[in-house]
């Protein structure tokens, strides 16, 4: 597919920490790219970059992390070379973010309706009217009864899953092409995570909005990405379509994440256990990060893989990938 | 449960009400004769399970159905508003002097969050030393040689016994956790959301050594999580808890192939797993709804698909409905 009809292209990103202990490489050299109306999840465990990255593309990395290198193109348009201002109108218009930390988003003395107002109005020459009737329609949408009142509540009014909704509402506000999603549902219950992600994936489907979803739970994903990425210590270290990761994983550290996860085929035995832990990404040895942790791991894997595309679609960042056994 | 067998701990019917005290307003419209009551909050309500030596038993439900505060009055943290809990026969709470010391040295409890459960100014060997020198479980000259056993035994490098909780990771905070639970030698534990903090490959050493450990030690557990992947893969049998009440127990096996309860079944249905790709989500209609105001009769009817008149009025009994099932459903 050629990079025009995508909605965004990651190219080399590179998100640096300077900080007084050395350079953390949050996230060293990431790639990707997704297409309208699609869903990627982003997988990785804490630590790993996948936050960072999102962070970047919206041009919200903090001092005295920085974007160092690489290319971010979105809808045809790189977004490095941008003023503030520039970056300002295309977060919340055309790249919307939702956070884990829905209290975090939502300021607690403002009530519902000035914050949506607010997120209109800022983007849109409308007037206060029109403006309500719009965060009436938003709130309707992602299943808030009676969003009419509702409106008129604090966000402390709301429980968990209902404030998340709302976060959710305002992100689909201006109907933005991208939406980036780090990590919405991990503090909610089960029932009230699947309807979110029922909420959700009917909005992306509707609008054709292209969705990135950072989690660590890769039951998740299984449900609800076209394409997954998994990350490891500021790397992609895998990535292709849903079924072709999960039912034939060629990374040792996908294939270690897969068969740590409990369920029913795995009653009473043990889990596989990923020796060791994640490193800190301080001053991280040339090579392959996973080196310490990898079975498969021999003296090539000292020097820096490069990425590979053993099966057509599904490309892999490792000198060993696991190939063979899969028909 | 193995029949004749004297059940290790015994629930029967035990509530727990928390009043919520009235504000300031309030209180000065009590003073002018207006009768304003307290509310009260039913976390649990007439709770009834038994569990056998040996067993681990899941609890699963959605935050704020009150499997916590069960967890807090069996390991003695609460006391029940009404009801028993019986350990090895005993009332627990009706235990005086040397005996309830002992019981309550023999129900320990393990906390989700590793960060809030350890005290950050005491040094490991303290953390999980403590309790066994203040009981008299260990001779001090032994205490050393036991740190290093145990520590080692659940996965700690005993040559960090000198350091600070803040030294470690999640996964290690959580080590240490359960070898301060497991220092006083107990037969019952209660897992309160122990993996539930914890990256996925993390928590799947916890959950190795916690299945080692229940071997090692001869553990009887009640593993509370809302992870239903979790406790299948932990639980010996599995209850199903929704506000207050407990609506469904079975073998695990039983549980997951022939879930009863519409409530259940919505669970089921809703956990992702890695087999389930692309699926539509279709939810449990609206939330759990608020403690202080149950609805009355079924408390799961507002949201259940197949509610009639009966469950609106009349509370629903656990009846046996399949062998070694129980439900608490009209239909």
């Amino acid at each position: 597919m050629s990079t025009n009809d995508k909605t965004l292209v990651v190219e080399d990103l590179k998100t640096y920490f300077f900080t007084k202990a050395g350079i953390v490489k949050a996230v060293d050299g990431v790639n990707f790219s997704i297409g309208p109306g699609k869903i990627m999840g982003l997988v990785g465990e804490s630590g790993s970059g996948k936050s960072v990255t999102g962070l970047s593309i919206v041009a919200l990395v903090d001092e005295p992390g920085k974007i160092v290198g690489g290319r971010i193109i979105f809808c045809g348009q790189d977004l490095k070379g941008l003023s503030e201002e520039q970056i300002r109108q295309i977060r919340g218009v055309h790249i919307s973010m939702i956070f884990q930390d829905v209290m975090m988003t939502l300021n607690p003395v403002l009530r519902i309706d000035t914050q949506i107002v607010e997120a209109l109005k800022a983007h849109n020459n409308i007037s206060h009217h029109e403006a309500i009737e719009l965060a009436v329609a938003a709130l309707y949408q992602v299943g808030i009864p009676t969003p009419r009142e509702r409106l008129k509540a604090y966000p402390h009014q709301f429980s968990g899953g209902m404030r998340q909704r709302v976060a959710i509402a305002i992100a689909m506000l201006n109907e933005p092409e991208l939406i980036i999603a780090d990590e919405p549902t991990t503090a909610l219950d089960v029932t009230i995570q699947a309807q979110i992600l029922y909420e959700t994936q009917k909005l992306c489907r509707e609008r054709g909005t292209a969705l990135i979803w950072i989690t660590h739970d890769l039951t998740v994903i299984a449900g609800l990405a076209d394409y997954v990425c998994v990350m490891y210590a500021g790397k992609i270290v895998e990535q292709g379509e849903v079924n072709e990761i999960l039912d034939r994983p060629l990374h040792p550290y996908t294939i270690g994440l897969i068969g740590s996860v409990p369920s029913r085929n795995t009653r009473g035995k043990p889990l596989y256990q990923i020796p060791g832990m994640t490193p800190s990404l301080l001053n991280l040895p040339s090579g392959c990060a996973f080196y310490e942790r990898c079975a498969f791991a021999d003296q090539a894997c000292l020097e820096e893989p490069c990425v590979t595309e053993p099966v057509e679609g599904h490309f892999v960042y490792c000198f060993h990938p696991h190939v063979k056994s899969y028909p | 449960m193995k029949n004749g067998e004297r059940p290790l701990i015994e629930l029967k019917k035990v509530s727990k009400r928390f009043a919520k005290e009235l504000d300031f307003s309030a209180k000065i419209a009590r003073r002018f004769g207006i009768p304003v009551s307290e509310q009260t909050l039913h976390a649990v309500d007439r709770f009834n399970l038994s569990i056998s030596k040996g067993e681990v038993v899941g609890l699963v439900g959605e935050s704020g159905c009150g499997k916590s505060t069960l967890g807090r009055m069996i390991s003695g943290l609460l006391t029940p508003s009404e009801g028993s809990i019986y350990f090895e026969g005993k009332d627990l709470f009706q235990l005086k002097g040397r005996e309830a010391k002992e019981a309550a040295l023999q129900i320990q409890m393990i906390f989700q969050d590793p960060f809030a459960s350890l005290n950050p100014r005491m040094r490991v060997n303290e953390i999980i030393g403590e309790a066994p020198k203040i009981h008299g479980l260990i001779k001090p000259s032994n205490l050393d040689e036991f740190l290093n056993d145990l520590m080692a035994r659940c996965g700690l490098d005993p040559s960090y016994k000198f350091r600070y909780p803040h030294q470690f990771s999640g996964g290690q905070r959580q080590r240490i956790a359960i070898a301060r639970a497991l220092a006083v030698a107990p037969k019952f534990i209660v897992c309160d959301e122990v993996a539930s903090a914890l990256d996925v490959s993390i928590q799947a050493q916890i959950l190795n050594l916690f299945m080692k450990l229940q071997d090692e030690f001869g553990l009887t557990t009640l593993f509370i999580s809302h992870n239903l992947g979790v406790v299948e893969h932990v639980s010996d049998r599995v209850a199903i808890m929704y506000l207050g009440r407990l609506v469904e127990l079975a073998h695990t096996e039983e549980l997951f192939d022939n879930p009863l309860h519409p409530y259940t079944q919505g669970l089921l249905r809703e956990i992702p797993s890695l087999d389930k790709r692309r699926i539509e989500f279709a939810a449990i209609k609206g939330e759990i709804p608020s403690p202080f105001n149950p609805p009355p009769g079924c408390h799961f009817h507002p949201r259940c698909p197949i509610a009639n008149g009966n469950c609106q009025s009349q509370q629903p009994v656990l009846k046996e409905a399949r062998a070694d099932h129980l439900v608490a459903c009209h239909s």
